[in-house]
């Protein structure tokens, strides 16, 4: 048989190449490598992963029964039932699961240095990530389609059920806020970045017109005309900042960009779907894809060199970008990439319904997981192209290195990574930026990074376009995120609310959609705010708390997982998601302890509320501090409560899940496996 | 249901391809879709006008969750 023996060695060859370009990335020290081993490493570990690990979980785990039919096939409604084209269903969930995380977790993580986020990101996807979406998924197939928190309730019990709900929905606010917090901090003081995001709205408007009433559904049309227009807002962005009369009026400082990124979401709540929501997500998703790709081609191409160490002395909790050790704060910031809970959302409800046989499955819910996974490395990438000086500059906050550029270049150099203030303004000079100092968020360094590879790759030229369009590109899709999420948190909230009041449960009516939203949107804006006024830049605040509360949900996803394995009678297998289960509690429980209780004032939210409040009471704050002060160590005790929140909600719903293995495996009665029946499938026949 | 991209024997059938998925995953054919479906199941009813079935479409679409971080 020399066709087996063939694959055989072809996929020996696979294997080798990555486990020696990681051995390789892995013990490198002193000279830059090259990303290519970065690519490698990655390539070889998702196709093996794939090849091996997932085949085995789809054939002795969950079993994935080709004759079965799908919901999309037994309830094919040609509208959110449809049996679908495999590659079309996998570009839908590719879309709907790849977001901003990606992009910005990892990018944050290398403070740490090159090799602990990769790392994470390698085998937290192909044994957490990639599993979870797929076992979700799987589940959720079996079971009409239902989405998690039904399935949370179904299997575990009501106590399961509550606590997905309020997990989903916390986890909503946080994301937003952080989001958000990115958005101003790229937008601050940028008059080209904030004149080309506000051209991206009317943008938007004009293409939800043309799509609804010029040329109702002409999806494709419709997007060209608005990329077209998008890169003309990019222009038009440098118009504006180079005209001195124009300049002024899109400066902004970042209480104004965060006053405009609250109303913005609050609007995009409130109008109609089809006039902003809608086309911005054609635009997002449009641009996102080929920006991906772009990026993927421009690596190849470049093979550019990764300056960043392997490790820096930062894994000791002394970071600049944020404050807390390796372990566990590197699982915490890289959870989109490696780990997302948020993905077991769409994986559930959404994805199960369009399958038009359970096997695809697994080129879908894990191969999307993987290929999520693979843009997390071209971000780690891109952040690793430029000096290691550099990107802690841009990335630092005043509150750590100083507000003056001298002294923050003298802070860093001192660090081991040298800069100089000239660089720094001939970089902020070709990115078209006024300085490129203590912005930080990750957008801006992600930005730099791709706006480096993009222009070298592509003749050199036009860095500072190259930099606004990535911004641009960044921004786009986060405000994506925030239209869908703050409508989606609306919705979830007028479900809550509906229990107080009736009128406000209706989500037709108009003025109930008008206070819902703006309770909503408040809801975020507080986080959002906090952010903004946080003296060490907000990110060591809010970053932290969005990673635990997603871990959190990939928890109570792997959770529910575990249960339905136990009582699909599978016990021996139950490790394939009850590993990543025990794995992520331990890094949430121990993050949000760290988070809560640390005595360090810029790890423990507590420890920081006391230090202000004693600064505050001794009189040792600057006067311009004072004001912001109560507001301050009241959020920090807010952020606190909610951290140890998220671990209770974790360790409820373990403990339910444990409980009811228990008196299952012991012989007692549980709520029974809730799987529908097998119905035969009709398109098996049909198919290839 | 194969891949959208065979093997490189008839690019023109190739692109065609190419160019039926990139309608299909983006949504621009839905509403052809709709209609073959429409004389399929129920033929004795007058299907939706174009502008009316893509406004169902999109207040459907985003009643749930569809996007992520």
């Amino acid at each position: 048989m020399p066709q087996s023996i063939l694959s055989k060695l072809l996929w020996l060859a696979i294997a080798l190449m990555g486990a020696s370009a990681i051995g390789g990335i892995a013990i490198h020290r002193g000279e830059p490598i090259n990303a290519l081993w970065f690519i490698a490493a990655a390539a070889g570990t998702y196709l093996v992963a794939y090849r091996f690990y997932s085949a085995w979980i789809c054939a002795k785990v969950l079993v994935l029964d080709e004759t079965r039919a799908t919901p999309a096939e037994r309830f094919n409604n040609g509208r959110d039932f449809v049996p679908t084209n495999k590659w079309v269903a996998f570009g839908h969930h590719f879309a709907a699961i790849a977001g901003p995380g990606p992009l910005i977790g990892p990018t944050l993580a290398m403070q740490f240095g090159y090799l602990p986020g990769t790392l994470w990101i390698l085998a937290g996807s192909v044994v957490g990530g990639c599993v979870q979406d797929m076992v979700i998924m799987f589940c959720s197939t079996r079971r009409d389609g239902r989405s998690l928190g039904q399935m949370a309730r179904d299997e575990l019990g009501p106590v399961g059920g509550w606590a997905a709900l309020i997990g989903s929905l916390m986890i909503i606010v946080i994301l937003i806020a952080v989001l958000g917090l990115v958005i101003v901090k790229a937008m601050k003081h940028s008059p080209w970045a904030t004149a080309t995001v506000l051209g991206t709205i009317p943008v938007a408007m004009l293409i939800g017109l043309y799509m609804r009433g010029i040329r109702p559904g002409r999806v494709l049309e419709g997007s060209i005309i608005g990329i077209v227009l998008l890169l003309g807002c990019v222009w038009g962005g440098g118009f504006v900042n180079g005209s001195e009369s124009l300049k002024g009026y899109f400066d902004w400082n970042d209480m104004t960009c965060a006053w405009f990124v609250m109303i913005y979401g609050f609007a995009a709540a409130a109008l109609p779907v089809w006039l902003l929501l809608a086309p911005r997500d054609y635009l997002s998703t449009f641009l996102k894809l080929g920006v991906v790709f772009m990026l993927a081609a421009a690596i190849l191409i470049l093979a550019p060199e990764v300056k960043m160490p392997p490790l820096t002395q930062f894994i000791d909790g002394t970071g600049p970008i944020f404050k807390g050790d390796l372990f566990p704060f590197v699982f915490i910031t890289i959870a989109c990439g490696a780990i997302s809970g948020f993905h077991s959302l769409v994986a559930s409800g959404t994805t199960p319904k369009l399958l038009a046989n359970e096997k695809e499955i697994r080129m879908i819910g894990y191969g999307s997981m993987a290929l999520e996974s693979f843009v997390a490395i071209m971000a780690v990438i891109a952040a690793c192209v430029m000096d290691p000086g550099v990107y802690f500059a841009i990335n630092s906050p005043p509150g750590v290195v100083g507000k003056e550029a001298v002294d923050a270049v003298a802070k860093i150099t001192s660090w081991g990574y040298p800069v100089s203030v000239e660089q720094m303004n001939m970089l902020a000079k070709e990115m078209g930026e006024k300085t490129l100092f203590g912005r930080v968020g990750g957008a801006p360094s992600l930005a730099v990074g791709m706006a480096t590879i993009f222009s070298t790759t592509f003749g050199g030229k036009l860095l500072d376009m190259w930099y606004h369009f990535a911004i641009m590109f960044e921004v786009l899709f986060i405000l994506t995120t925030l239209d869908a999420g703050t409508r989606v948190g609306r919705f979830m909230l007028q479900d809550l609310l509906k229990h107080v009041s009736r009128p406000l449960g209706n989500v037709s009516s108009y003025p109930a959609t008008v206070v819902a939203s703006a309770i909503f949107v408040a809801a975020w804006g507080y986080f959002l705010v906090q952010g903004v006024q946080d003296p060490l830049g907000g990110v060591n605040i809010l970053w932290p708390l969005f990673g635990i509360s997603n871990q959190l949900l990939a928890g109570i996803a792997l959770s529910v997982a575990t249960g339905i394995l136990i009582k699909m009678g599978k016990l021996r297998f139950a490790w394939v998601t009850g590993l990543p289960l025990t794995w992520l509690a331990i890094v949430c429980t121990t993050a949000a302890w760290q988070k809560v209780f640390s005595t360090d004032p810029a790890i423990g939210f507590l420890a920081g509320a006391n230090d202000l409040a004693q600064k505050l009471a001794s009189g040792a704050l600057p006067p311009e501090k004072l004001a912001a002060a109560p507001a301050l160590i009241l959020g920090l005790r807010i952020d606190a409560a909610l951290a140890l929140l998220f671990a209770i909600i974790l360790w409820i719903v373990i403990a339910d899940m444990v409980r009811m293995s228990y008196r299952f495996l012991s012989g007692e009665t549980v709520q029974p496996l809730s799987e529908s029946p097998h119905t035969p499938s009709r398109l098996a026949w049909a198919r290839d | 249901m194969t891949a959208p991209l065979g093997l490189p024997g008839n690019l023109r059938e190739d692109l065609a391809r190419l160019w039926d998925f990139v309608r299909e995953v983006s949504g621009d054919d839905a509403y052809e879709r709709y209609l073959a479906r429409h004389a399929r199941t129920h033929p004795e009813v007058p299907p939706l006008a174009r502008a009316e079935f893509f406004a169902a479409e999109q207040d459907r679409k985003w009643d749930g969750i569809t996007r992520c971080c």
